[in-house]
């Protein structure tokens, strides 16, 4: 199925990948194009012209930068999955990474361009949730800075304005952190059933910071903060767990479709909450 | 636009469409049908074929982009009337029934094959991942890509695909 027309612009540089933004109505950005290309051949977006970053230099590293690491734009699923720096200080985030999609996805679609769709039940969200990342935006009006919590707003709808490009997102190091999830055919491949994200940092045998992130759970990412609330000055003990695991989705509008009613997605919330703090704090 | 492709060891130059996918290049432009359209929204793989050494879905995937890239496609892993290790095991083991996503079978596995000469059967089964049969239920497949694994390390072929659990 062909997408619709449209005009393809592939800039060599930042700025100018900005001002081709800037000037036109109606763009979209492509990264790997995993979800982009999809959607325009579904005829779900129409974008007037496509600015393809994939041929700015500068755009695929991941680099480490003393208390952070930071992963470039073009960073695809696969090197998120497998590069020692986010294996070491973000590993929630390579195993959410690992279970995107499949092999040839992967080899394709970026890390980034996950985050700016922000698809429902999408598995690095979460991740980015739980790992506190920055998201660093550009435009011709410049830069600015997005904690993550500030960033998924809604199925499909990140803070990005349409002339910005997330040119890369940082993640401080420190504390450990999992992701484990339920998959629809019963792997770790393809979107989440329900998925948790934590992040802990333990210091001298009790739990002194957490963040625990879920996805697939609501239709878009969100941090349990009750969760994280109830595993802080604990010992991180079996009912410190259970506990944080009973408030997985305190407050939210849990999603029913035809994978999970309510009340099997709020159960398997728990559970998920619940293995993965277990495998954190063993 | 003007593309310059590299497909299988020849360099084409083509005037396309932004919106021509690459599968549909090679198909249609090119003439070379091997490579299938499956369901055309980047879950199947019927259209894998390799880019600059990576393998890809190419029906989720621009010709633009793919502009001074080298592809391979399923025509040119064999070398000249000789069947491709990876082709002759789908031949030796019946790693295909229907045949129609062996293409994309046969792409995702040489690549496998090219990063990781000698997977384990767990690595084979992630290694074509991407790629849905719906008639051989996976295991002649597996057995094909370790017949082809074995030959290409100088092993007997034969041996090696008899391990696989049922």
């Amino acid at each position: 199925m062909y997408p619709p027309n449209f005009d393809y612009v592939a800039p060599t540089s930042l700025d100018e990948a900005l001002a081709a933004l800037a000037g036109a109505e109606n763009t979209k950005v492509l990264s790997g194009g995993m979800s982009l290309i999809p959607l325009m051949k579904m005829r779900f977006v129409r974008p007037t012209t496509v600015v393809d970053i994939s041929r700015i230099p500068g755009l695929d590293d991941v680099t480490d930068d003393g208390d952070h690491i930071t992963i470039g734009a073009m960073v695809r699923h696969a090197t998120t999955a497998s590069h020692p720096l986010v294996q070491e200080h973000a590993s929630a985030l390579a195993e959410a990474a690992n279970g995107t999609a499949d092999l040839l996805v992967r080899n394709r679609g970026t890390t980034c361009g996950s985050l700016a769709l922000n698809a429902v039940a999408a598995d690095q969200p979460g991740a980015a949730l739980a790992l506190n990342a920055t998201m660093h935006a550009a435009s011709v009006r410049g830069t600015r800075e997005i904690a993550a919590a500030d960033f998924f707003l809604d199925a499909m709808t990140s803070a990005l304005a349409p002339d910005e490009i997330l040119t890369k997102i940082t993640i401080p190091k420190g504390g450990v952190s999992t992701y484990r999830k339920l998959g629809r055919r019963g792997g770790s491949s393809d979107y989440p059933i329900a998925a948790a994200a934590v992040w802990v940092d333990v210091s001298d045998g009790s739990v002194s910071d957490a963040r625990i992130a879920l996805n697939g759970v609501s239709s878009t990412p969100y941090l349990a903060v009750g969760s994280a609330e109830a595993l802080v000055g604990s010992d991180g003990s079996a009912d410190a767990i259970a506990s944080a695991a009973s408030h997985a989705t305190d407050g939210v509008n849990v999603l029913e479709d035809l994978y999970a009613t309510v009340a099997f997605r709020t159960h398997l919330a728990g559970v998920y909450v619940r293995r993965a703090l277990e495998d954190v704090l063993a | 636009m003007e593309v310059s492709i590299t497909v299988n060891g020849a360099k084409h130059s083509s005037e396309v469409e932004p919106r021509l996918l690459l599968v549909h290049y090679l198909r249609e432009v090119l003439g070379l049908t091997g490579t299938h359209v499956g369901c055309d929204t980047g879950y199947c793989g019927a259209c894998t074929v390799i880019v600059d050494g990576i393998p890809i879905k190419s029906c989720s995937m621009l010709t633009v982009q793919a502009d001074g890239c080298e592809v391979r496609t399923v025509e040119g892993v064999a070398n000249g009337p000789e069947l491709h290790p990876v082709q002759e095991g789908f031949w030796e083991c019946h790693g295909l029934q229907c045949g129609f996503c062996t293409p994309g079978m046969i792409m995702s596995s040489v690549a496998l094959l090219e990063r990781n000469a000698n997977p384990s059967e767990t690595e084979i089964r992630q290694g074509i991942e991407g790629n849905l049969c719906r008639c051989t239920g996976y295991h002649n497949i597996v057995k094909s890509v370790q017949y082809a694994g074995a030959k290409m390390r100088g092993e007997d072929p034969k041996g090696a695909s008899s391990e696989v659990a049922s």
